[in-house]
């Protein structure tokens, strides 16, 4: 499928902001779930969290920065686009790694025998890294797919989609810096 | 006549696509998606209705055999039940006046070629679809359908096939299901809401929008919101059935003489995000059909909208309250009885709005040269029908008396007025009004009218009396009714089954009608109403990029009927200034 | 067919009206201290509704009427005074009638299920299950025993899972199918659920409230007459939920006594 030209710029960042909206409310709803289930449960145990969380939560960082270093260098000339390639494919690489960090953090869960259904402290743990992973993985379809256009050609609908999907994967970091905020203090 | 300008942004330079597979399968075009969710709805509000007529055969005669099903047994009655809730308020009126005719029409609206990203609105419609199907699936496993009702309150819902037939793998189907569903909408309320926002033609300001297209946008936010949450809870119940943990399901259950492995959960939890989600919805299914209400009767009074601005606020008022008030499907539910005042205030207030929406139309019905079309007639039924059933959600909204009445067929009435009857007359209105937009054929009018007072009268002959039934405390989700003080309410039951089928029935009136002028219609031409918003002002139907490459510059309002010009009484928006 | 509507319209609303006035259909006399002004309370909401319903159906029906002609030329006219007076009429008919019936409304609710308990409330502890309800009374001792889930046993008739071996106030506590209480005395229900959610609901009394799984609620009334009437439950709770009913039975002081010490000795 050839690409299309993209929808126009401000439909793109109109589309991220109301995705972002929605996805905000279903970590709300995720969050109020907690806090009702920890109010009313004797079970409630806290636990440690993995310290492998926290490198995840730099590497984060460094990519939504390699993102930005990338975004703002794209331009129309071949070596320009080169270098913007090479921020822009760096910031994929780091989100692959945290969404390996975020594995290596459920084993770490796993091997202290904290599963899913374990107890509800730990089934929120995995519930919430889970849906966050999922939509970081939603923000690296994105990415590739402005990778993959930066690499052909920079048309006037190529800023417009950088614009949106860095938007977005910097929604992720926030997102991920409340939910780690929420996991430390709560959980 | 229309006036043309350089392009706004558009959302595609591709030519119309040629192959059958990309035309009418997966096809990116907002009309033909708006006819798919159009044609699901249809097939969705078939099968709902077929399951009612079940229902309502078993009531009136528990002890008779069904045909196709034999005896009816309590937990098919459930089932039965579940379903067609399920199915008539996900997949009928979620989709027909919102993703059917919003679809086909947002776009055009606003002058627009298309949506800004039509591949996410194809996807929209195929999530929704493969949702439908997940459901239906429930049909034919093993234990049978889910049977905890549309609302699926937990623990029956959460602990499993140990809590009795249907709650086996039908009820995670029924959770598969509602998710996808949710995913559906809100690919496709992205659409719309960015629709709005920037692509809009020239001149078409946000206060000359029409009416509708308000109600699409507004329902499209609450839609945004109200889906998000139901995601996650139905991701949660999932969690509980299948993976062992306790969102919603307490300790010391002993379900089927077994004490469950499950603690520390909240049955309260799953209603408080379920409502949440739940109240919003109900006026997702009411709120297109203001819009279509307030946009249809000025072109048939031949006069404006009384109050236009008003009419705005009221239904982004309303949008707004919707959020306030779901505790009030649980004032007894075992939820703090102090928060009940806190959630029965907003309740009552957002009567304001909507009798304010209902005194304008009235108001512009008053004085107008009112031309009594099926489209026209269905939006004056509309009016009545809405007043009856907001006039019984008075009585619902007051904790005190809601002691009395919850659970009965007081509600069961209300509802169905509301979102059966006001709900669907929106879209029949719709259906009659666009039909000749959308397929280039007249529909048959004196089958349209003989459909509309068959139907009028039909509605009120099966559910007014249900209002009576609750009064008498007649309890609702019962396969039938043992206990004494309700044997009196059989004969009432009787005659609603009667009114039942007989309604049930006339709508093939509607379905031939809908068939025949698909295929022998009269020719339909550009404005058969000689009405005003965009879609008019292209042929019908419209060609592929909706207006044959010229790109409409806006002047005019919505609804400038009994206006001097040269049309006559009126002016079209994309008229000169 | 625009006239043909408007009749419809007004036949409709009298026929229904009607039914409505005639009280064909109605409550069951009220058998409860807030009966009174639950039933008040209704009736005024009703009338209001229905002056409401019949005056916006018939206007309704007037105006259809009066633009019934369609092949009169009549010049287009405004609604006089525009919206203004609609907005204004709607927000103060209905803010108004909203605030009245809160304020009084929230007096009853209040006393449903705000207002403390009388000490010398009789308490009975109520267990819902699919599908049947189960009463207990604390028996001589005052105190009810601790029920445990695991021990519930319905085959040997122990549906609250009491341990009267190991529990010394399980010992005398009285469990029946059916609920019987004095007449004109408080009765404090502690409702519990043990499967899924249930309901508790009786007609005569105006009284209803969910049982909910994990919680045990309170709720408390006073019957006013010596009376027989039905307990359903109206929450959905699986296929016997249509089937899941007992009886009330309000008695006087003497008979309750005696009832309690026949039930007593069936232990």
């Amino acid at each position: 499928m050839t690409p299309k030209l993209g929808a126009p710029p401000s439909a793109a960042r109109t589309g991220v902001w109301v995705g972002m909206g929605a996805i905000a409310m279903s970590f709300a709803a995720y969050t109020s779930a907690m806090m009702v289930r920890r109010e009313g449960a004797p079970d409630w145990h806290h636990f440690q969290l993995p310290s492998i969380l926290y490198v995840n939560t730099v590497i984060l960082l460094a990519s939504s920065v390699a993102l930005e270093v990338g975004r703002r260098r794209v331009g129309d000339d071949y070596e320009v686009r080169r270098a913007a390639h090479r921020y822009l494919s760096l910031a994929f690489g780091l989100g692959v790694a945290f969404l390996i960090g975020q594995v290596l953090a459920w084993r770490d869960l796993a091997a202290q025998g904290l599963f899913l259904a374990t107890n509800p402290s730990s089934a929120f743990f995995y519930v919430f890294t889970a849906a966050h992973g999922l939509h970081l993985i939603g923000g690296l379809v994105g990415l590739a797919y402005v990778l993959r256009r930066v690499r052909l050609a920079v048309g006037p609908g190529t800023y417009g989609a950088l614009g949106a999907v860095a938007l977005y994967w910097h929604f992720m970091d926030a997102l991920w810096l409340y939910l780690l905020g929420v996991l430390a203090l709560w959980l | 006549m229309t006036t043309v300008s350089t392009p706004p942004p558009v959302a595609h330079h591709h030519g119309p696509p040629t192959r059958f597979i990309q035309k009418y399968i997966f096809s990116t075009d907002h009309k033909v998606i708006g006819k798919q969710y159009l044609g699901l709805a249809l097939v969705a509000v078939t099968t709902g209705m077929v399951l009612s007529w079940y229902m309502r055969f078993h009531l009136a005669f528990p002890d008779a055999k069904a045909p196709g099903l034999g005896l009816i047994t309590p937990e098919q009655y459930l089932q039965l039940m579940t379903m067609h809730g399920t199915i008539m308020v996900f997949f009928v009126l979620t989709t027909a006046p919102f993703a059917g005719f919003g679809n086909f029409f947002l776009p055009i609206h606003v002058g627009a070629e298309d949506m800004p990203f039509p591949h996410f609105n194809m996807m929209s419609f195929w999530v929704t679809l493969t949702a439908f199907l997940v459901l239906v699936t429930s049909f034919v496993v093993p234990e049978g359908p889910a049977l905890a009702g549309w609302t699926a309150y937990a623990p029956l819902s959460a602990v499993g096939s140990g809590s009795g037939p249907g709650e086996g793998l039908g009820q995670t189907l029924w959770a598969i299901s509602i998710a996808i569903f949710c995913i559906g909408q809100l690919l496709g309320g992205l659409n719309f809401i960015c629709t709005v926002l920037d692509m809009r033609t020239k001149g078409l300001s946000l206060a000359r929008l029409p009416y509708v297209t308000w109600a699409w946008f507004i329902t499209s936010v609450i839609g945004l919101i109200a889906f998000s949450v139901l995601l996650p809870a139905c991701i949660l119940l999932i969690l509980d059935r299948v993976a062992g943990t306790s969102f919603f399901i307490p300790a010391g259950l002993v379900v089927n003489d077994r004490l469950l492995n499950h603690a520390g959960g909240s049955p309260l939890l799953w209603q408080h995000l379920f409502w949440f989600f739940g109240h919003p919805e109900v006026y997702i299914a009411i709120l297109p059909g203001f819009g279509i209400i307030s946009t249809i009767m000025p072109a048939f009074a031949r006069k404006p909208l009384l109050g236009p601005r008003v009419l705005i606020g009221c239904m982004a008022a309303i949008g707004f309250l919707s959020y306030t008030v779901w505790g009030h499907h649980m004032f007894l539910s075992g939820m703090n009885p102090t928060s009940a005042m806190g959630f029965s205030i907003p309740t009552l207030i957002i009567t304001i709005p909507a009798t304010i929406a209902t005194l304008l139309w009235i108001g512009t019905l008053y004085g107008s040269r009112y031309r009594f079309t099926t489209a026209g007639l269905f939006c004056l039924g509309f009016i009545s029908v809405f007043v009856t059933g907001g006039l019984s959600g008075f009585f619902l909204a007051q904790p005190s008396i809601d002691t009395y009445l919850h659970a009965t067929y007081f509600v069961v009435a209300h509802f169905h007025f509301v979102m059966a009857v006001a709900a669907i007359f929106g879209i029949f209105a719709g259906t009659y009004f666009w039909f000749p937009k959308m397929f280039g054929r007249m529909m048959n009018e004196t089958l349209g009218k003989w459909h509309f007072a068959l139907t009028f009268t039909g509605v009120y002959g099966v559910f007014m009396p249900m209002h009576y039934l609750g009064l008498a405390g007649n309890v609702r989700r019962y396969s039938s009714f043992p206990a004494e003080y309700m044997g009196q309410a059989l004969p009432l039951h009787r005659w609603i089954t009667v009114a039942a089928l007989f309604t049930g029935a006339v709508q093939l009136i509607f379905l031939y009608n809908l068939i025949r002028s698909r295929f022998a219609g009269e020719p339909a031409p550009d404005n058969p109403w000689e009405a005003t918003s965009l879609e008019w002002s292209t042929s019908s139907p419209p060609p592929f990029d909706n207006f044959g490459g010229r790109h409409l510059v806006v002047s005019h309002g919505p609804d400038e009927y009994a206006v001097k010009g040269p049309r006559g009484d009126y002016i079209m928006q994309a008229d000169p200034p | 067919m625009a006239k043909l509507f408007a009749v419809l319209v007004a036949f409709i609303t009298i026929v229904s009206t009607a039914i409505f006035v005639a009280h064909t259909w109605w409550l069951p006399p009220d058998i409860s201290v807030v009966g009174p002004s639950i039933d008040s309370q209704l009736l005024e909401t009703m009338v209001a509704a229905g002056v409401l319903f019949v005056v916006s159906q018939f206007t309704l029906a007037l105006f259809v009427w009066r633009v019934s002609d369609e092949r009169k030329e009549r010049p287009i006219r405004r609604f006089p005074g525009g919206a203004t007076p609609l907005v204004v009429l709607a927000t103060a008919l209905v803010g108004i009638e909203v605030l009245a019936l809160s304020l009084v409304g929230s007096k009853i609710w209040y006393n449903t299920f705000l207002a403390p308990v009388p000490a010398n409330a009789l308490k009975v502890d109520v267990q819902a299950g699919q599908f049947a309800f189960y009463f207990r009374y604390p028996g001589p001792d005052g105190t009810f025993g601790t029920p445990h889930p695991d021990k519930i046993d319905e085959g040997a008739g122990n549906f609250f899972g009491l341990d009267p071996a190991n529990d010394i106030d399980a010992r005398d506590d009285i469990v029946t199918a059916e609920l019987a209480v004095p007449v004109n005395r408080p009765i404090l229900l502690t409702m519990h659920a043990k499967d899924v959610s249930h309901s508790f609901y009786v007609p005569e009394l105006r009284l209803q409230q969910d049982f909910v799984p994990g919680l045990v609620i309170p709720l408390h009334f006073t019957a006013t007459q010596v009376a027989k009437t039905e307990i359903v439950c109206t929450q959905l709770c699986g296929l016997g939920h249509y089937n899941m009913k007992t009886y009330l039975e309000v008695m006087s002081a003497a008979d309750f006594d005696k009832w309690l010490k026949d039930q007593a000795a069936q232990q």
